[in-house]
């Protein structure tokens, strides 16, 4: 697990992509930082946060998009499903890679945090509820896109294929709105990952909250195994 | 030691392999022989636990491939078609990643050390891999492959691509590795087969057609007894001369190699060398020999020969489809 963990992670640096998603990730958090916060006074960086799920929505799809379509083109893979290694810490190994640069990306918040700490009385409650809620939603979109990179050869479709489901993801609440029967809607609105995203967004940490976030990516990481394995058995 | 019991693949009703047994020994070389499409690659897939049987069992060292598949994966060493390489690694990063991939607990330095030196990559291994040439990137798959030194190698078709020279080193290490491995190798070419390997299994259309020593095999195939000649004359007069020289069987008259010049093939009797025969008895009527030499059967011929018995039918059909490309009346 570690050996292809390693490997992924110095991939992503050995080509542009690491550098870029990282580069976006500050760009943007800099910018909504600025627009949000510096420019207005405030110390409320709840809509900071909330811009960077959008920005993550999109673009942890490129950071996602080679980890299995490219094994899969370059018929590498081979080495690896004949490897004496677990299809879990397989996927696990490729799962943190691509995990650990989200993060690289994502901790500068924290930092902006500290920042305004010097200058102003902030609100801790409500930052570490916005970060441990994008990260656990960065966590969801990583393992979505591994997914839906390990279906296919092509990093393009992966790509395009991770966002529409990172989409999807965001709006079953919306889903939820318009389902006339009552019961039906109402087990769609549990599923929300949005709801649960912004209940700690105010600053409540709620346990079942992280359960929710942490069960959707097992069950992503879950089906990629199944993908990898179906695949020796079709 | 790899054993095949019954191993049957099917994709949909199309049966890629169907039915084969076989058995490697340890240090043994077993060439797997056969056409394009004849199920080398797939067989090889199973053994090596990329994709799953229909049917019937494979073990390596005595466990199943399916049964407990990492276990039996830490025995193998593969190479496969397409040597599975991570061009943006420099040989010795993507080396040493095999290695911790495979979980190796030999002396890292002096293991990777060894392996380059054997497979001659001692020179390329601060390079990238997307810069390598195609018969260094074989080799760099072959290295890949001995990482660990596994007891059971399995290379498909590993001198495809390759330059003559290499094409040679790689069949004598090959050979070399055998005394100690067990090696299952791939192949569409018949002399390397019987270059390098103990006991050949060909396959034909997912069937096992034969599976014997290469000694035996190779015996049997073996072709003295045909010659083919090109001789300038008459070819009716010609045909008659060569029917009438002492233990010639069948004289089948080729095509046109030149103006008054046919190609032909003679069947002698087995175990006779009618050779000499021939020139005197050509030379007595002045008509001069311009080639003559044994006809070694192509793969094609081997398989028409295994699978039918009959061999000049398949040289005969192969020669005037050339003859119709040449001409570019290629069949529709």
């Amino acid at each position: 697990m570690t050996a292809i963990m390693k490997r992924e992670l110095s991939a992503y640096f050995k080509s542009p992509i690491g550098y870029v998603f990282i580069a976006v990730s500050f760009l943007f958090s800099g910018f909504f930082f600025w627009y949000f916060a510096l420019s207005v006074g405030s110390t409320d960086i709840s809509y900071v946060f909330l811009g960077m799920f959008y920005v993550y929505m999109i673009f942890v799809p490129v950071l996602t998009m080679r980890l299995m379509a490219d094994e899969n083109k370059q018929r590498t893979d081979q080495l690896l499903l004949t490897s004496p290694v677990g299809l879990m810490r397989l996927v696990a190994g490729k799962f943190l890679s691509a995990y650990i640069v989200f993060m690289l990306g994502d901790i500068v918040l924290l930092i902006y945090g500290v920042v305004m700490s010097f200058f102003a009385a902030v609100n801790w409650a409500i930052i570490f509820g916005n970060f441990v809620a994008l990260a656990l939603i960065g966590a969801i979109f990583v393992s979505a896109g591994l997914f839906v990179s390990t279906l296919t050869e092509s990093q393009m479709v992966a790509a395009i294929g991770s966002i529409a489901v990172n989409v999807a993801l965001a709006l079953i609440n919306v889903v939820a709105t318009v389902v006339p029967v009552q019961v039906i809607s109402d087990v769609i609105k549990q599923l929300s990952v949005f709801d649960r995203y912004y209940e700690f967004t105010t600053g409540i940490f709620s346990l079942s909250g992280v359960i929710f976030f942490l069960s959707a990516v097992v069950i992503f990481l879950f089906l990629t195994v199944r993908v990898l394995e179906r695949r020796r058995w079709a | 030691m790899i054993e095949v019991r019954h191993l049957t693949k099917s994709y949909g009703p199309k049966k890629a392999v169907n039915d084969i047994s076989f058995t490697a020994e340890d240090g043994q070389v077993l060439g797997f022989l056969g056409p394009n499409g004849a199920g080398k690659s797939t067989t090889m897939n199973i053994l090596t636990g990329y994709i799953s049987s229909t049917e019937g069992q494979a073990f390596i060292n005595g466990i199943d491939i399916l049964e407990d598949p990492i276990k039996a994966k830490s025995f193998i060493g593969y190479l496969p078609e397409q040597p599975p390489l991570y061009y943006d690694m420099t040989v010795d990063e993507y080396l040493s990643f095999v290695y911790s991939l495979k979980k190796c607990r030999l002396p890292k330095k002096s293991h990777l050390n060894e392996i380059c030196e054997i497979v001659k990559l001692t020179d390329v291994r601060g390079r990238l891999i997307k810069n390598l040439s195609k018969g260094y990137k074989q080799r760099v798959g072959f290295a890949q492959a001995l990482v660990g030194n596994p007891k059971v190698l399995i290379l498909d078709e590993p001198t495809v691509g390759l330059d003559p020279k290499q094409i040679i080193e790689i069949r004598t290490l090959i050979k070399r590795l055998g005394k100690n491995h067990t090696v299952i190798l791939s192949s569409h070419i018949l002399p390397e087969v019987q270059a390098v390997c103990d006991r050949i299994v060909v396959i034909n259309k997912g069937r096992i057609v034969a599976n014997d020593n290469a000694d035996t095999l190779a015996r049997n195939l073996s072709a003295d007894h045909k010659l083919i000649l090109h001789i300038e004359g008459s070819s009716d007069e010609v045909k008659k001369v060569l029917e009438s020289v002492t233990d010639v069987e069948r004289v089948f008259v080729g095509r046109q190699v030149d103006e008054r010049v046919y190609e032909y093939h003679v069947e002698a009797k087995e175990g006779s060398d009618v050779r000499r025969g021939i020139f005197k008895k050509l030379a007595a009527r002045n008509y001069p020999i311009l080639m003559m030499r044994s006809n070694e059967l192509s793969l094609e011929e081997v398989f028409l020969k295994l699978t039918t018995g009959d061999e000049y039918g398949g040289a005969e059909k192969i020669e005037t489809k050339f003859d119709k490309l040449e001409k570019g009346e290629e069949d529709k």
